[in-house]
């Protein structure tokens, strides 16, 4: 326990960031944080934030390593839309629903190998290796529907999208175990320092033995399969696969979960739960301005305005100037 | 160094190759007809890829401007259908907004020294609430001043027109030329791009280079969404989503290198001009589904993007190779 109170410590703005959402929420609308059970599932405004948020928080796991790595990867969106484009077509052509699954996330895992070997092998940048997918992707998920929204009526997909399991609903179970699992192999195996180092100087672990090129693809292939596992459960939700409009932007979200949770985009340190309890933080932000009866244009205009000031809070000049508590190691400072 | 234009050569021999398969398949594609509609359909597109080649040969990125065009159709069609604006004066409010608003992402990219893709990340998000917050309606602009600006055209050889904002858009590439190739801000930009510390030591002004390039991107995003809402007479908040997508792509396809320093406006032009190409081809053959643009755009991408790469993996051994026997 002991080791957890620093963590805690670190956290602090996250969680009064959050509790204060919460707290608007709730001055907006007082039914907030009622919870009620009914048919054996739990019910109220804060398990729809979970349910809601599933999808990025899910995202957000697999881009908090590529950006651990130093890189980005736009395509998942994209990436979540083929996904889904797979799971509805297959269903649709009545495969079985293991066969289903299991092809739609090979999909994603596939993606991320490309992504992965165009950063690793050919040395791109990731921004422009990705750009290729995010462009492309959707591209290929519409000639995969071949053009039309593909809806299904499979009792099986459909639970992974509004099912429940020990009263809560199944993207959240999903999204829980997806974060605990990636925890538990990054914190308890070498695996975190390895792509912490990585991302810090990419050279200098190669040289001290890491074999960085296998990592990158590896980090990047997790990151489709997430994008993959978020995509089937956003077709699952709506019953049926839209390739125009399944996760689109969500990979900017996804990016701004990562960097609300504190992880730097230069790479380097970072923190799976943080990055998730940042996708809580946007969701909990988006429900709030749709239950206060705000109109909903507002939403990119609130999450603008948050993004300049987590980046005023992070910002390197800002804190070698004094003006603010430095979250970024001194020896990223250019002008140090 | 002639190596470092090889991928514009490639260009515009995939350019001159794609047009003479298309015209070979569709003799009637070769025509002054279709060579004005390529630059009238086109024309916001290529305007915002001047202003993204600056930003790109910097070293950064602009993801911003499509909900920059956004705003400014939005901007304008409110100006002049709600408040009776003459159009004139509306066109030069919003170009004065998204100026200011390019400048003021240049300011915090320098001074906050953050990440541009994460600034004009938050620019996109900003500007499409804006244009949201504004009305989520679609406005019609029904004024005379607009209609006879689209009804002016030159009359090419052969029948086919070159509008107003045809025009405006090989205008704009000719100042984007001179001011890359023949002044002083343009190498400062190319400086840039090499490398930053490196500038900054031989007295780059690298504040003031930053904020200009942020700006003129901004303003031609401005111009873009003048061009847009002459184009399609209407205001409307969700127009131009994702041209930031498309806008990078034709400037890499032009030949520019993404981490800056390498490439021509021209290029960027050639880039523009080949999906535009691409989505003719596409009404021509009447079969093929609208969906392929993106597919061939995203092959292309990854076609120059390799290409590039091994030309820069080409010149360092050749480079070292040269290097080593002294």
């Amino acid at each position: 326990m002991s080791r957890l109170v620093p963590g805690l410590r670190k956290a602090a703005p996250q969680f009064v960031c959050l509790a204060m959402i919460l707290f608007f929420n709730w001055l907006a609308f007082p039914g907030f944080f009622d919870l009620r059970i009914q048919d054996g599932r739990l019910f109220g405004s804060l398990v729809d934030v979970l349910n809601r948020g599933a999808p990025v928080a899910i995202l957000a796991v697999g881009m908090t390593a590529v950006i651990a790595s130093k890189g980005v990867d736009l395509s998942v969106g994209a990436v979540m839309a083929m996904a889904g484009a797979v799971a509805a077509t297959m269903t649709v052509s009545g495969h079985p629903l293991l066969v289903v699954l299991l092809s739609a996330l090979a999909v994603g895992v596939a993606c991320g190998l490309l992504n992965g070997l165009l950063v690793a092998v050919l040395e791109l940048q990731p921004i422009v290796a990705t750009l290729i997918l995010m462009v492309a992707g959707r591209g290929i998920a519409q000639l995969i529907t071949k053009g039309v929204i593909v809806t299904f009526n499979d009792p099986g997909l459909i639970f992974v999208g509004t099912g429940s399991f020990l009263g809560l609903p199944m993207p959240v179970i999903l999204a829980a175990a997806l974060a605990i699992f990636a925890v538990a192999v990054v914190r308890r195996t070498a695996l975190g320092l390895l792509i912490e180092s990585t991302g810090v100087n990419r050279s200098a672990s190669t040289y001290a033995g890491i074999n960085s090129r296998l990592l990158m693809v590896m980090i990047y292939a997790f990151s489709g399969f997430c994008a993959a596992l978020a995509g089937v459960i956003a077709a699952a939700d709506i019953r049926g696969a839209d390739a125009n409009n399944a996760g689109l932007w969500l990979e900017l979200d996804a990016i701004l979960a990562v960097v609300i949770g504190g992880t730097s985009l230069l790479g380097g340190r970072f923190s799976i739960l943080m990055s998730v309890l940042g996708a809580i933080i946007i969701q909990a932000m988006n429900t709030g301005i749709l239950t206060s009866g705000f109109p909903p244009e507002y939403n990119l205009v609130v999450k603008a305005c948050v993004i300049i000031m987590i980046l005023l809070a992070q910002s390197v000049s800002l804190g070698a100037a004094g003006w603010l508590p430095r979250r970024v190691p001194a020896a990223k400072s250019k002008e140090a | 160094m002639s190596s470092r234009l090889l991928p514009f050569y490639a260009t515009l021999a995939i350019f001159v190759l794609a047009y003479g398969v298309c015209v070979f398949q569709f003799p009637n594609m070769l025509s002054t007809r279709v060579a004005g509609n390529l630059l009238t359909d086109n024309a916001f597109l290529g305007i915002v890829a001047v202003g993204m080649t600056f930003v790109i040969l910097s070293g950064g990125i602009d993801l911003s401007v499509g909900a920059v065009i956004g705003f400014t159709t939005v901007l304008i069609a409110v100006l002049i259908s709600w408040y009776g604006m003459h159009p004139l004066l509306a066109f030069a409010i919003a170009l004065a907004i998204s100026t200011t608003f390019g400048a003021a992402m240049g300011v915090v990219i320098h001074y906050l020294d953050v990440p541009a893709f994460i600034v004009t990340l938050a620019g996109m998000f900003l500007a499409r609430g804006m244009a949201f917050v504004i009305t989520t309606d679609s406005i019609p602009i029904s004024h005379e001043f607009y209609t006879a600006l689209q009804g002016l055209y030159l009359r090419l050889p052969g029948g086919g027109r070159l509008t107003l904002i045809g025009g405006l858009m090989v205008l704009v590439f000719a100042f984007g030329i001179v001011l890359a190739h023949f002044t002083r801000f343009g190498s400062y930009v190319y400086a840039l791009g090499g490398n930053k510390t490196s500038a900054e030591l031989m007295g780059v002004p690298v504040a003031r280079t930053t904020v200009g390039i942020y700006a003129l991107s901004g303003f031609l995003a401005g111009l873009a969404g003048v061009v847009f809402s002459l184009y399609t007479s209407a205001g409307y908040s969700l127009s131009a989503v994702g041209v930031e997508l498309d806008t990078i792509a034709a400037v890499v396809i032009g030949g520019t290198l993404l981490t800056g320093g390498v490439g021509l406006v021209a290029g960027t032009f050639v880039g523009v001009i080949i999906q535009g190409l691409i989505q003719t081809y596409i009404v021509f053959d009447g079969t093929l589904s609208s969906w392929w643009t993106k597919i061939v755009v995203g092959l292309l991408l990854f076609a120059f993007i390799t290409l590039q790469r091994l030309l820069v993996v080409l010149s360092d051994r050749k480079r070292l190779l040269r290097n080593a026997p002294s």
